[in-house]
């Protein structure tokens, strides 16, 4: 009996997933539990594994499409019955849904007559011996995975017959020497290196007057873009900017650092003291951790602290759950987990909604300060620039002036001026000043 | 720079932190007027006194509750064995006492436990043991197995100022056959990190102690052979330096570990389980360990040799993993 693969719910809040790769092909052995395919939601992407042990009879959505969750995507058949599920090449798999939604029946239906498949992965079992098994390592499939390349074009030269690393090297090093110049038939779309994978690019109709290459964007590409403008067009967008003197944190944190890491065996960074900060001061200011809703406005009785993470792939926002109860320790731990994590795909969907407040960071790459969008459906986000020293006036309590070299950052809020006045977005921006300034609370 | 043995570089390593710090001082059997089993305590009664180093009877335990107590009342103590072999007779007060103690009252218990350890000596099943693993197992302890003559010095004198119980297995394989010049100044290994003793791209050799060079041969053979080997030397068995260990696996992508204890319950598999947890996507190639048989050492000296790893085994691995 074949099992049927579906799409999963991957939280709550979740109907709809696309398949951004097929990890194996039909007649492919797969065993229970290992990763079948890789989706995208809104929220996260993740590898599905097996539901069952089997040949993979068929793949009945393909790559780059969406499906509501528990639709069937695919089936796996069982050991007995793998002699005889071994797709025939004229068979078509049933082509994707387009995104949409009409009911399953009825599509597999209307696309009996042989419409060619498109997909490269669909037509290769033709040419494979139903049997062959490409034999390879966790690095070479790794690599294969990063280039999408498909294994058994690749001759091993290692025992057996396996492929090894070099063969996989040298077999990109040929691809990429001899791809430039044809354009129509190309195998695969081979400059597409990025981390996610990309469904193939369509033959381009007629050449672009200007060169380069067109790829489709990733899920997460599209949705950052759609959420960016929608977040423009809904906030009314104002920012204002502190300097803040942090040469106490620094020096703080420089002779922390050491024994902290020993002690808790987690790196101690700046941003729990911003994110801390903002704690305090969204206490104060309750307007600021609200969100509008129609007409009302919902304050927050806890700060779900929102901390964009840059990844190579894109931007993730994990959530800090009731970050107020978090001491220093547990804030630091937090945020460090949530960032491997997210660089690391292993978030849940939870832990990336109902944040009620964000802060972010450009200034880890040296911006001095940035001006950012904010969250949606939050009102306000805290932008932490760089650290850097500067000659600075400071008074001292005579009332003498002097010039000193201090570590200075500088803090932006956006706010969303539909709900948050300026001087409220000020008042609390001071108190985020003053803490930091003044910072006496217990580091670990 | 002085031309030093891996047994003058351990005891001049003791006797500048005796020199340095006047709560160090040496307990163990015959280390005073004898000198020790191995004469790296030789002199230091001459320099320091009877009071400082203090010859026992002999009672492993009692030399280990000694010193345990001396360690809590503030002193540095560094306990030897004549023979690492002979720990078990000690192991009690190590493990239920010495390693628990900062867990159970907070209380530091910076005593150093020296002595030989290893085989291809012929001496036999109870003076060629490598009991390090026995430690590893127990957490409270650090455990330092340095390979060469400046790494035991400057870990000796990490292990004497660390406030944690540290178990110090000297190799005696290597203590007169060793030489190599040492800075006269002062210097510390820190523990807990490996060095890199050959740089290679094409797989990597992870070991310690004695092993490391056999390791080094093989990697000479090898390289003749266009094979390039990257050999670590973990230096620190507990704690074990995992970043150093993934490094080396992310750059070759093939590994094998090598160690003369024992194979069952041995650190080479304690390393393949971090490899797997850490960085299963590079590799290339399985796993391989050369080490010892699961058998007690052997006296007789060509069953000895069959025992322990030798660089023939190490070629043999090396060119079979490199080809897979």
């Amino acid at each position: 009996m074949p099992t049927d693969i579906v799409m999963p719910q991957m939280g709550e809040s979740i109907f709809e997933g696309t398949i951004t790769k097929w990890l194996k092909k039909p007649g492919d052995k797969v065993q229970r539990d290992e990763p079948l395919f890789e989706i995208s939601t809104d929220k996260v992407d993740a590898e599905i594994p097996a539901p069952a042990s089997g040949v993979l009879q068929e793949i009945k959505v393909s790559e780059g499409n969406t499906v509501q969750v528990n639709t069937v995507v695919g089936t796996i058949a069982s050991d007995g019955d793998s002699a005889t599920a071994a797709p025939e090449p004229s068979k078509p798999s049933a082509p994707a849904k387009p995104a949409a939604a009409a009911p399953e029946r009825k599509e597999v239906a209307e696309t009996k007559p042989a419409e060619p498949p498109k997909q490269k992965e669909m037509v290769e079992p033709a040419h494979e011996r139903e049997d062959e098994h490409v034999r390879s390592s966790p690095l070479v499939r790794k690599i294969a995975r990063e280039h999408d390349i498909d294994l058994s074009h690749i001759p091993g030269t290692g025992l057996g017959g396996r492929i090894t690393k070099q063969d996989v090297m040298a077999f990109l090093e040929k691809q990429a020497s001899a791809t430039p110049a044809a354009p129509a038939p190309a195998p695969a779309a081979p400059g597409a290196t990025s981390a996610v994978p990309l469904p193939k690019a369509a033959p381009t109709p007629a050449p672009a007057p200007i060169p380069g290459e067109i790829v489709p964007m990733t899920q997460i590409r599209k949705i950052i873009a759609q959420r960016m403008i929608e977040s423009r067009r809904t906030s009314a967008h104002v920012h204002n900017m502190f300097e803040v003197d942090v040469t106490r944190i620094v020096n703080l944190r420089n002779k922390m650092k050491g024994a902290f890491e020993q002690r808790y065996n987690t790196r101690l960074t700046f941003m729990p003291f911003f994110v801390r900060a903002a704690i305090i001061g969204l206490q104060q200011f309750p307007i600021i951790n609200a969100s509008v809703e129609g007409e009302n406005l919902h304050y927050h009785r806890h700060i779900n602290m929102g901390i964009a993470v840059a990844l190579d792939w894109g931007l993730i926002v994990p959530v800090v759950k009731n970050a107020e109860e978090l001491n220093f320790l547990g804030l630091q731990r937090a945020i460090t987990d949530l960032g491997e994590r997210a660089r690391t795909k292993k978030l849940v969907p939870d832990e990336v909604q109902g944040s009620t407040f964000t802060v972010t960071n450009p200034g880890s790459f040296g911006a001095v300060f940035g001006l950012p969008i904010i969250n949606q459906p939050n009102v306000a986000i805290l932008g932490v620039g760089g650290i850097s020293k500067a000659p600075v006036v400071v008074t001292d309590p005579q009332g003498n002036d002097s010039i000193a070299i201090r570590s200075l950052v500088h803090l932006t809020l956006g706010y969303d001026h539909r709900v948050v006045d300026g001087a409220v977005a000020d008042q609390f921006m001071a108190l985020v000043k003053k803490t930091l300034e003044n910072w006496s609370e217990e580091v670990g | 720079m002085p031309s030093l043995t891996y047994l003058e570089a351990i005891r001049q390593g003791i006797q500048e932190e005796m020199d340095r710090d006047p709560s160090v001082f040496c307990i163990g059997e015959d280390i005073g007027i004898y000198g020790g089993a191995f004469k790296v305590t030789d002199g230091l009664i001459d320099r320091f006194g009877s009071e400082r180093i203090i010859d026992t009877p002999i009672a492993e335990s009692a030399i280990v509750g000694a010193a345990f107590g001396a360690a809590l009342t503030g002193m540095r103590p560094v306990a030897e064995f004549q023979f690492m072999d002979f720990i078990g007779c000690a192991f009690n007060q190590i493990v239920n006492m010495v390693a628990k103690a900062h867990y159970r009252w907070g209380a530091p218990a910076p005593l150093v436990i020296r002595g030989p350890s290893g085989g291809n000596v012929h001496g036999g099943p109870f003076h060629s043991q490598n009991p390090e693993m026995y430690f590893v197992h127990t957490p409270g302890l650090k455990v330092v197995c340095p390979a060469s003559a400046y790494d035991a010095k400057g870990l000796i004198k990490a292990s004497i100022r660390d406030n944690n119980p540290v178990i110090f297995f000297e190799h005696k394989y290597l203590y007169r056959r060793i030489k190599e010049e040492v800075p006269a100044e002062e210097y510390i290994v820190p523990l807990g990190k490996a060095r890199i003793a050959r740089e290679g791209q094409d797989l990597s050799l992870i070991s310690y102690a004695a092993m490391v060079f056999v390791a080094l041969e093989a990697a000479e053979i090898l390289a003749k052979e266009g094979i390039e080997v990257e050999v670590a030397d973990l230096r620190t068995v507990s704690p074990l330096d995992r970043e150093a260990i993934v490094q080396t696996v992310r750059k070759t992508n093939k590994v094998i570990l090598l160690h003369e204890d024992v194979r069952t319950g041995g650190i080479a598999g304690e390393i393949a389980a971090i490899i797997n947890e850490e960085a299963f996507d590079d590799l290339d190639g399985p796993i391989v360990r050369i080490t010892a048989l699961d058998t007690p050492v052997p006296f007789s000296p060509p069953q000895e040799e069959y025992f322990l790893p030798q660089v023939s085994d190490v070629v043999r691995e090396a060119r079979r993993l490199r080809a897979y």
